[in-house]
C-alpha cells in the first residue's frame, strides 16, 4: 500500500498548473437554427430579435456575431417575447402562465485573448410573475394569459385571458394594479342588447395601443367585438361590434383605421372616428382566398408606405379544401400580390419598419418569418420581394445532416475563392443589426463542412459566433436519380430566375431551404475530406460513391471521368473527378454498401475509401484504383446477400442500440423524459415500448469474430513512416475495422520516398503506378471496432498533413527516431512501436471505466500563460458522453469533462474536434453546439448593446453567467465548476478517486506492465526472427497471407 | 513467446503405457497413441478392464507438474493421450464418492515465474522432486476458478472465468437492482448489479460459481457501484476474455469455509474492507498476501499481473510480439463443475505450514514490487 500513497503524493503540482493553462471545458455558442422555436419578437430601437423556444430558451440575435441566450429554469414552452423597446429588457410568457423580464446585464470584466474587455453584455431573468389563478387547472383557468400588449412608455403591461378580463401589471416591478383590473362585465354593460345576447365575449384575443393617442387600447374579444378603450378615464371610448371571430388586430399608423382579421380566412377594415361610439359595420371586409372556406389568418400586419399603396401581410387564410395543408404567408400591395409557401408552420412574423414617431409612413424594409424550422426574410424594399440569406440561423437541417469535417487554419487564398465561389449568396444589407461584437476578429478563418442527406455538402464560416454560410455544392447532378433533376426545387431563394410567377391562385411562392425530404437516399453524404493547400476535396457517400472535386474559379463543364474500384462482390465505388460546377452527368449509380470511411493524401494523388466490405486505394491523378481489399469474414453469410443487405442489418442493429439505451434509460430512472425529444427519438421511444417489456438484462459475451459486421472498415489514414524497417521510411496506407483488424499498406508513389530501395522484387522504380504492398496486419486481440489510427513521429508528435511539411507550414516531423502508431479501438488506446509493431503504451478505457470510445481527434492545446508552450493531446470522446483527454504518446489521463448527455446518441455521433481543441456537436437536427476543451482557443459571444438605460454590472458572481443551451438538452452541465478557472482542471482529477485507474498515478503501472499481446503478421520484414515466426504460424496451419480469426 | 510448448513431444512412442487405479485396484493396458478412439470408447474400456461395468466413473490423470486433471471428453481424452510420456496415469472414482474436490492445474511454464510457481506449488517444491513429465497442462484449459479466498470477506467470492476462444459460451446476463448496504446512517437501499440469468449449457452455470442474483460488486478489480448497467456490461465484455467478477452470492451457504486462518496478509487485508480490495489486488498487493497466506487446503490462488495480463490467453494460439510478457499463469487452478466433488490427490497437494524459503520468497517479491512501482 505504501507505494501508492508515496506515488500519489508526487501527483506533480507544476503539471498541475500546466494543465490549468491548457485545458478548460466551456460550452461556448449554440450555431444554427433554434430547436422548435415557438415565439419571435423584435425591439425596432436595439435592433434586436428574440426567439423563444418550446425548451423555454431565449436567444437574442443582432448583427452578426452579437447573441444572447438565456434559459427559464423550467422547460416550458415560451408562447410569446415582448421587448421594451431600447431597455435592453424582455418580457417572456411561458406555456406555464408565468410571465419572466430578462435583462441584459453588463457582465464582469471578461478577458478575451489576453485583453480585459468591459462592458460584455449578458441576458439574465430578473423578475418573474404569475397572475394568481386556481391551480392545477391553468389550462382552462379563467386567468390563464392568452395576449400581452405593453404600452409604448414600457411601465404598463396589459394581460388579456381566456376569461376576457384584462390585467394591468406595473413594469418593471411586475406588480399586479389591483383595482385597474378590466373584467368584462365592464364592457357588456355599455353593449347594444341584441348584441349581448346573454352570451360571453370571449377570450381576450388581441390588445394594440393607439398608435397615437397614448393610454388608448384597443381590445379584441374571441367572439369579434373590439373595444377602444381608454385607459385613463377607464371608459370604453368606441365599441367594434364585429360579427366574426378575430384572430388579431393591427393599428394603421395614423391611428384612423385598424385592421383585425378572422378565422374564417378574411379580414375586416374599420375607421375610427372620434364621436363614434358605436360602430357596427367595417369599413370595408374581404376574404382574400375566397369563396370557398379559408382557414383562419392568424396574424395581419398593416405597413403604410409613401409610394402609395399600404403592404398587407397576414398568416394563414388559405382555401381549407385545396390548400388547407399549406403553410403560407401573403405579401399584398396594390396589384402585387404574392402567396410565400413555406415548407414549415409559420410561428410568427414581424416587420422591419421605421418607428420614429415624427415619420409619416411605416416603410417596411424587410419581412422576418419565424417557421418552424428556419427563418426566412423578405426585402421588402426590392421589387419582387427577394428572400434574402441569413448570416446565422441557418437550417443546418435543411437536408439531414449526415456528417461534418473541420477544417482549422484555412488558408486565405482558399478562403477567398471559396467566398467568391458563393458570393451570389451573400446579403445585401441584415436588417438586424444591433449590438456590437466585442469579439476579436478571428485569427484564423475555420471552415466547417456539413455532408447532407440529399448529397449537397454546405461550407460554412465557422470562425466566428455566427455561422455563416459561404457555399452549397451538390454531388445530386452527377447522377442519375429516380427523379427527374428538373424538378428538383433548387434553393429558389438564391436563384431569382426560377421564381417566376406561376399562373395559378393563390400565386405560390416555395421560400425557405428547408427541405427535409431525400429524393434518393443514396446521394447521402457519408464522409468528407478537404485538403485545404491543393483544394482538392473528396465526399463519399451512402451509395459506396466517391467523389474527387477540384475547385475552380470559373464555371465550367467538365466531363466527369467514372471508375470503378470492386472491392470483391458486387460493389462497386464510383470515383468522379471534377470540379466545383459539375453538369449531370449520366452515368448509373448502382447502390452499393455506404462508404464508412475516408483519407485523402493530396500530396501522393491518392485516396483511400473503407466500405463495409472492404477498403480501396485510388490513384486520382492517374485515374486508377491501385488496391482493392475484402475485409469480410469468410463465414460473413449477410454479407452475401449482397449490399442492401447490409446496409439493412446495420441499421437494424443502431436501432436496437437505440432501443436499448432508451429502455435503460425508461427502466433505470423510471421517469418520463420531459424534455421535449425530437422526432426521431420519440419514434423509437415508441417502437421501444412496442417490444420486449421484459427486465432489462444485458448479456455478457465477449464479441465474436464473425460478427455480421465485422469487416465494416471504420478508419483509413496515410502516413510517411517505417512499416518496412527501422531505417526506410515512405508512404503506408492504415485500415482498421470493426473486428479490430488493422491492415498496414507499404505504399510505393513514384516519385515520393525514391532514395529507397525496393527490396520486393517485381515492382521496379521506374514503375509510374502506385504500388502498394500489404505490410502488417494487426488483429487486436480485444476485437474491439478500430476507431481510429494515427501515426507519431519520433518526438510522439502526430504527422502533419500532406502540404504541411513540403510548404513549411508545420514543423516538419522527426524522421530520425523511431515511429509509433496509436491505434484507439472502441475499448482499448494503444501505442505500438514501428516498424515492429510491438506495444508500447496502453490505456484500457473500456475495462476501467465502462465506456466506450466513439471519437479520437488528435489535438494541440495551447498555454494560457507561456505563448509558445503547446501539447499534442488525444481527445476521446465516449459512449456516455463524457471527454478524457490523454497525452501522447505516454498515454496518461489528463483530465476528463462531461460533455454531452450519453442518451444523446445523435450528439455523440456528430461530434467533431477541431484541431486546436474545439469541437462541435449537434444538440439538435438544426444547431450545433460549439465547445472548447482549450484554456486558449474560445469562440463565444462576447458583445456589446448600447441600451436607453445604464447598464449595471451584475452583482452575482460570474459563475453563473452559464451557457444554457436551447433545447434543454444538457441543463445540468451548466454553471459546473468548470466555468471558474481554479477549479476547473484539478477538479477532475481530484474527484477522480485515488483507487480509480484514472489516476495519473496509477497509470504509470498500466503502462509498462504489460506488453503487446496483439497478433502482427508482418509480411515485409525477412529478417531471421520474423522468419522464424511465421514458421512456426505456418506449422500451425494458418496462411500467412491471410488472417482468419 | 512459449510457442514450443503447443508443439507435441514428438519424442513418444506409438503405445501408450496406461496405469489405472480404482480404489486399490490397479491395471495397465495400452493404447496406440496415432488412434486414441473416442472418450466413450475409453470409458467402456476402463469399465471392461476394471470390471465394474456399471460404476459411474470420474476419470482423472495426472499431469506434468503432478496435477490431476479430469478426462471427460474427447479433447482432454487425447491431449491426455497425447502427452503421456509414457506413462498415463489414471485415478478413477466413484462418482457419488466423489466429494468436495476439484481438478487443479498449475500452468507454471515460465521460467521466470518459477519463483512464484515454487511458492504456489508448495510441495513439490518442499520436497524438492522433480515434477513428473505427463503433459503440458496449458492444453487443459482451466474454466473457472475462485481467488483471492484469503483476502476476501467471507460473504464475498471473486470468481475467474477463463473464457479462451473456447466455443462455449460465456452464458450469463446482469441486471438492474437494488441491495441493502449497513451505513454508518443505518441501512440503506443502494442500487447494484446482479446477475439475472444464467444461459443453460454456457460456461457461468457449468461453473457453479456463479447464481441468478448474486450480486456483483467487482469486475476486473473495478467496483461497479455508481455504474451502469450498460457500463458494466461494457466492462465485462472488455475483459470477457479473463473475466473476474466478485460477487456476493445470493445463496451465502455455499460460502466457504477457511479452515486456516490464512496468512498475515490474509487477515490484513481481509480486515482491510472490500472497497481496499480492488485497488489493492490490482496492482499486486493481493500477490503478497496470496503468495504469502495460501489456506492450507488453498483452493485458488490469485497473483499478480493476473489481472492486468488479459488477452493473454490468446497469444498462445496466435503468435505474438514475442518479447516481454507479463507475469502470467502462475497459479491458476480451476475447477470443473462436470465433476464437481473429486477428491484432492492428496499425494500432491498437501498441507503445509509455510516454509522459510517461501517467506523469504515473499520478501524478495515485496521488493521486486517496490522497485518496480516507485
Amino acid at each position: 500500500m505504501m507505494k501508492f500513497r508515496f506515488r500519489r503524493q508526487g501527483t506533480d503540482p507544476q503539471r498541475e498548473k500546466i494543465k490549468q493553462e491548457l485545458f478548460a471545458f466551456n460550452k461556448t455558442v449554440e450555431h444554427g437554427f433554434p430547436h422548435q422555436p415557438s415565439a419571435l419578437a423584435f425591439d425596432p430601437k436595439l435592433q434586436l430579435m428574440a426567439i423563444g423556444t418550446k425548451s423555454g430558451a431565449i436567444k437574442i440575435y443582432g448583427a452578426p456575431g452579437v447573441e444572447f441566450t438565456g434559459l427559464h429554469k423550467d422547460t416550458t414552452a415560451v408562447t410569446q417575447i415582448h421587448f421594451l423597446p431600447g431597455q435592453g429588457r424582455l418580457l417572456s410568457l411561458l406555456d406555464d402562465n408565468t410571465i419572466h423580464l430578462w435583462e441584459l446585464v453588463a457582465g464582469p470584466l471578461r478577458e478575451v485573448g489576453g485583453v480585459k474587455k468591459e462592458g460584455v453584455v449578458s441576458l439574465q431573468e430578473v423578475n418573474t410573475y404569475s397572475l394568481p389563478g386556481r391551480p392545477g387547472i391553468e389550462s382552462c383557468s379563467a386567468t390563464r394569459v392568452t395576449v400581452l400588449l405593453l404600452l409604448k412608455s414600457c411601465d404598463l403591461l396589459c394581460v388579456g385571458t381566456e376569461g376576457g378580463g384584462v390585467y394591468f401589471l406595473e413594469v418593471p416591478s411586475l406588480s399586479l394594479k389591483d383595482n385597474q383590473t378590466l373584467l368584462q362585465d365592464q364592457i357588456t354593460h355599455s353593449l347594444p342588447e341584441d348584441y349581448r345576447c346573454g352570451k360571453s365575449l370571449g377570450p381576450v384575443e388581441a390588445l394594440q395601443e393607439h398608435p397615437q393617442q397614448s393610454g388608448k387600447i384597443l381590445i379584441g374579444y374571441s367572439r369579434g367585438l373590439v373595444v377602444l378603450w381608454d385607459l385613463s378615464t377607464r371608459l370604453a371610448e368606441q365599441l367594434f361590434l364585429g360579427k366574426q371571430q378575430l384572430e388579431s388586430l393591427v393599428w394603421e399608423r395614423s391611428g384612423n383605421l385598424f385592421v383585425c382579421s378572422h378565422n374564417d380566412g378574411g379580414y375586416s377594415v374599420w375607421a375610427v372616428t372620434s364621436g363614434n361610439t358605436c360602430n357596427h359595420q367595417p369599413v370595408s371586409s374581404t376574404i382574400p382566398y375566397g369563396p370557398f372556406p379559408c382557414k383562419a389568418i392568424s396574424k395581419i400586419l398593416w405597413r403604410t408606405t409613401q409610394a402609395g399603396s399600404p403592404v398587407l401581410l397576414y398568416s394563414g387564410g388559405m382555401p381549407r379544401a385545396s390548400y388547407g395543408d399549406r403553410h403560407c404567408l401573403t405579401i399584398q400591395q396594390d396589384k402585387d400580390h404574392v402567396t410565400l409557401d413555406f415548407t414549415s408552420r409559420v410561428i410568427d412574423f414581424f416587420t422591419v419598419h421605421s418607428v420614429e414617431q415624427e415619420r409619416e409612413f411605416d416603410e417596411p424594409s424587410a419581412l422576418v418569418v419565424l417557421l418552424e424550422e428556419e427563418l426566412v426574410v423578405i426585402d421588402l424594399q426590392t421589387p419582387g420581394w427577394p428572400s434574402m440569406p441569413t448570416p446565422y440561423l441557418a437550417p443546418l437541417h435543411s437536408s439531414a445532416i449526415t456528417c461534418s469535417c473541420h477544417i482549422s487554419s484555412v488558408p486565405p487564398k482558399l478562403w477567398e475563392r471559396l467566398v467568391n465561389a458563393g458570393k451570389a449568396q451573400q446579403s445585401r444589407h441584415w436588417p438586424i443589426c444591433g449590438g456590437k461584437n466585442l469579439a476579436p476578429p478571428p485569427k484564423q478563418q475555420e471552415l466547417l463542412l456539413t455532408g447532407h442527406e440529399d448529397g449537397t455538402v454546405r461550407f460554412w464560416d465557422a470562425s466566428g459566433v455566427a455561422l455563416t454560410p459561404l457555399y452549397k455544392l451538390s454531388t445530386a447532378n452527377v447522377f442519375h436519380t429516380d427523379c427527374d433533376p428538373s424538378d428538383d426545387p433548387q434553393d429558389p431563394s438564391n436563384d431569382p430566375d426560377m421564381q417566376q410567377e406561376e399562373e395559378e391562385w393563390p400565386p405560390f411562392r416555395k421560400v425557405g431551404c428547408f427541405d427535409p425530404y431525400s429524393d434518393d437516399p443514396r446521394l447521402g453524404i457519408q464522409k468528407i475530406s478537404l485538403c485545404k493547400y491543393s483544394n482538392k476535396l473528396v465526399v463519399a457517400g451512402t451509395a459506396g460513391q466517391v467523389i474527387v472535386l477540384g475547385l475552380s474559379d470559373e464555371r465550367s463543364d467538365h466531363l466527369v471521368d467514372v471508375s470503378v474500384v470492386d472491392l470483391l462482390y458486387d460493389r462497386e465505388g464510383f470515383t468522379w473527378k471534377g470540379h466545383d460546377r459539375l453538369e449531370p452527368r449520366s452515368k448509373p449509380c448502382l447502390p452499393p454498401a455506404s462508404v464508412t470511411a475516408v483519407a485523402l493524401h493530396a500530396e501522393w494523388n491518392l485516396i483511400a475509401f473503407g466500405t463495409s466490405h472492404g477498403f480501396g486505394l485510388f490513384d486520382y491523378h492517374r485515374r486508377n484504383a491501385v488496391l482493392a481489399r475484402c475485409t469480410l469474414h469468410p463465414n460473413d453469410s449477410l454479407a452475401m446477400e449482397g449490399p442492401l443487405s447490409r446496409v439493412k442489418s446495420l441499421k437494424k442493429s443502431l436501432r436496437q442500440s437505440f432501443r436499448r439505451i432508451r429502455k435503460s434509460r425508461v427502466s433505470g430512472k423510471k421517469r418520463t423524459i420531459t424534455t421535449p425529444t425530437s422526432k426521431v427519438q420519440e419514434a423509437n421511444a415508441a417502437l421501444a415500448e412496442q417490444e420486449e417489456v421484459a427486465p432489462v438484462q444485458r448479456r455478457i459475451e465477449p464479441r465474436s469474430a464473425d460478427d455480421s459486421l465485422s469487416g465494416v472498415v471504420r478508419c483509413v489514414c496515410f502516413a510517411d513512416t517505417f512499416l518496412r524497417d527501422g531505417t526506410h521510411h515512405g508512404p503506408t496506407l492504415w485500415a482498421g475495422t470493426n473486428s479490430g483488424s488493422v491492415y498496414a499498406y507499404a505504399l510505393e508513389v513514384p516519385g515520393v520516398g525514391s532514395g529507397r530501395v525496393c527490396e520486393r522484387g517485381g515492382a521496379s522504380e521506374s514503375s509510374v503506378c502506385v504500388e502498394a504492398v500489404l505490410g502488417k496486419e494487426i488483429q487486436l486481440m480485444h476485437r474491439a471496432p478500430v476507431v481510429s489510427i494515427c501515426v507519431l513521429d519520433g518526438r510522439g508528435k502526430p504527422l502533419p498533413d500532406p502540404y504541411e511539411a513540403s510548404q513549411d507550414l508545420a514543423i516538419a516531423p522527426d524522421m530520425t527516431n523511431a515511429h509509433s502508431v496509436l491505434i484507439a479501438s472502441e475499448e482499448q488506446l494503444k501505442v505500438f512501436s514501428l516498424p515492429k509493431v510491438s506495444a508500447k503504451t496502453k490505456f484500457k478505457l473500456t475495462a476501467h471505466e465502462g465506456c466506450r470510445v466513439r471519437k479520437v481527434a488528435m489535438v494541440v492545446f495551447s498555454s494560457t500563460a507561456q505563448e509558445d508552450y503547446s501539447e499534442h493531446t488525444l481527445v476521446c470522446l465516449t459512449n456516455l458522453g463524457d471527454m478524457h483527454l490523454f497525452s501522447i504518446p505516454a498515454l496518461r489521463p489528463q483530465v476528463r469533462y462531461d460533455c454531452i448527455r450519453k442518451e444523446d446518441i445523435s450528439g455523440i455521433a456528430s461530434c467533431v474536434f477541431t484541431k486546436n481543441g474545439q469541437g462541435f456537436y449537434l444538440i439538435s437536427p438544426s444547431e450545433y453546439e460549439r465547445f472548447s476543451l482549450s484554456a486558449k482557443v474560445l469562440t463565444e459571444p462576447l458583445c456589446f448593446v448600447q441600451l436607453d438605460r445604464p447598464l449595471e454590472p451584475t452583482s452575482t458572481s460570474d459563475g453563473t453567467t452559464m451557457q444554457p443551451q436551447a433545447n434543454g438538452t444538457h441543463k445540468n452541465q451548466m454553471g459546473q465548476a468548470e466555468e471558474e478557472p481554479p477549479s476547473c482542471l484539478s477538479s477532475p482529477i481530484l474527484d477522480t478517486p485515488l483507487d480509480s485507474p484514472l489516476s495519473c498515478a496509477d497509470l504509470t503501472l498500466d503502462s509498462t506492465a504489460e506488453l503487446t499481446v496483439e497478433d502482427v503478421r508482418d509480411f515485409l520484414t525477412v529478417d531471421e526472427a520474423e522468419n522464424n515466426l511465421k514458421n512456426i504460424k505456418e506449422e500451425e496451419g494458418r496462411s500467412t497471407g491471410i488472417l482468419i480469426n | 513467446m512459449n510457442k514450443n510448448h503447443r508443439v507435441p513431444s514428438s519424442r513418444s512412442l506409438n503405445a501408450v503405457e496406461v496405469k489405472s487405479k480404482f480404489g486399490a485396484e490397479f491395471r495397465r493396458f495400452s493404447l496406440d497413441r496415432s488412434k486414441p478412439g473416442r472418450f466413450d470408447e475409453f470409458y467402456g474400456l476402463l469399465q471392461h478392464v476394471h470390471r465394474i461395468p456399471n460404476v459411474e466413473l470420474l476419470v482423472g490423470y495426472a499431469d506434468v507438474h503432478g496435477d490431476l486433471l479430469p478426462i471427460n471428453n474427447d479433447d482432454n481424452y487425447h491431449k491426455a493421450i497425447s502427452t503421456a510420456n509414457p506413462l498415463l496415469r489414471l485415478f478413477l472414482q466413484r462418482k457419488e464418492e466423489a466429494d468436495h474436490g476439484t481438478f487443479g492445474t498449475d500452468s507454471l511454464t515460465r521460467k521466470k515465474n518459477t519463483v512464484l510457481s515454487a511458492v504456489l506449488l508448495r510441495p513439490d517444491h518442499n520436497k524438492k522432486k522433480p515434477p513428473v513429465i505427463i503433459s503440458l497442462p496449458k492444453d487443459f484449459r482451466p474454466v473457472s476458478s475462485i481467488i483471492d479466498v484469503d483476502i476476501l470477506p467471507e460473504t464475498h467470492r471473486r470468481v475467474r472465468l477463463y473464457k479462451h476462444g473456447q466455443e462455449k459460451p460465456l452464458g450469463f446476463y446482469i441486471r438492474d437492482g437494488s441491495s441493502v448496504r449497513v451505513t454508518p446512517q443505518g441501512l440503506e437501499k443502494v442500487p447494484g448489479i446482479f446477475i439475472s440469468r444464467l444461459v443453460p449449457g454456457g460456461l457461468a452455470e457449468s461453473t457453479g460459481l456463479l447464481a441468478v442474483n448474486d450480486e456483483v460488486l467487482e469486475v476486473n478489480g473495478i467496483e461497479v457501484g455508481g455504474k451502469s448497467l450498460d457500463q458494466v456490461t461494457d466492462m465485462m465484455i472488455a475483459n470477457s476474455h479473463n473475466l473476474i467478477i466478485t460477487v456476493k452470492p445470493a445463496n451465502q451457504r455455499n460460502n466457504i469455509v477457511r479452515s486456516g486462518v490464512g496468512g498475515g496478509g490474509g487477515a490484513a487485508s481481509g480486515s482491510s474492507g472490500r472497497s481496499s480490495d480492488s485497488s489493492a489486488s490490482y496492482y499486486g498487493y493481493s500477490s503478497h498476501s496470496a503468495a504469502a497466506s495460501i489456506p492450507p487446503h488453498i483452493i485458488q490462488n490469485f497473483p499478480v499481473g493476473e489481472l492486468e495480463s488479459d488477452e493473454d490467453e490468446e497469444d498462445l494460439v496466435i503468435e505474438a510480439g514475442g518479447e516481454a510478457e507479463p507475469i502470467r499463469h502462475m497459479a491458476s487452478n480451476h475447477s470443473m463443475s462436470s465433476l464437481p466433488r473429486y477428491e484432492p490427490h492428496l499425494n500432491l497437494r498437501t498441507a503445509t505450514t509455510p516454509s522459510p524459503d517461501r517467506a523469504m520468497e515473499r520478501g524478495s517479491l515485496e521488493e521486486d514490487g517496490t522497485v518496480i512501482t516507485l
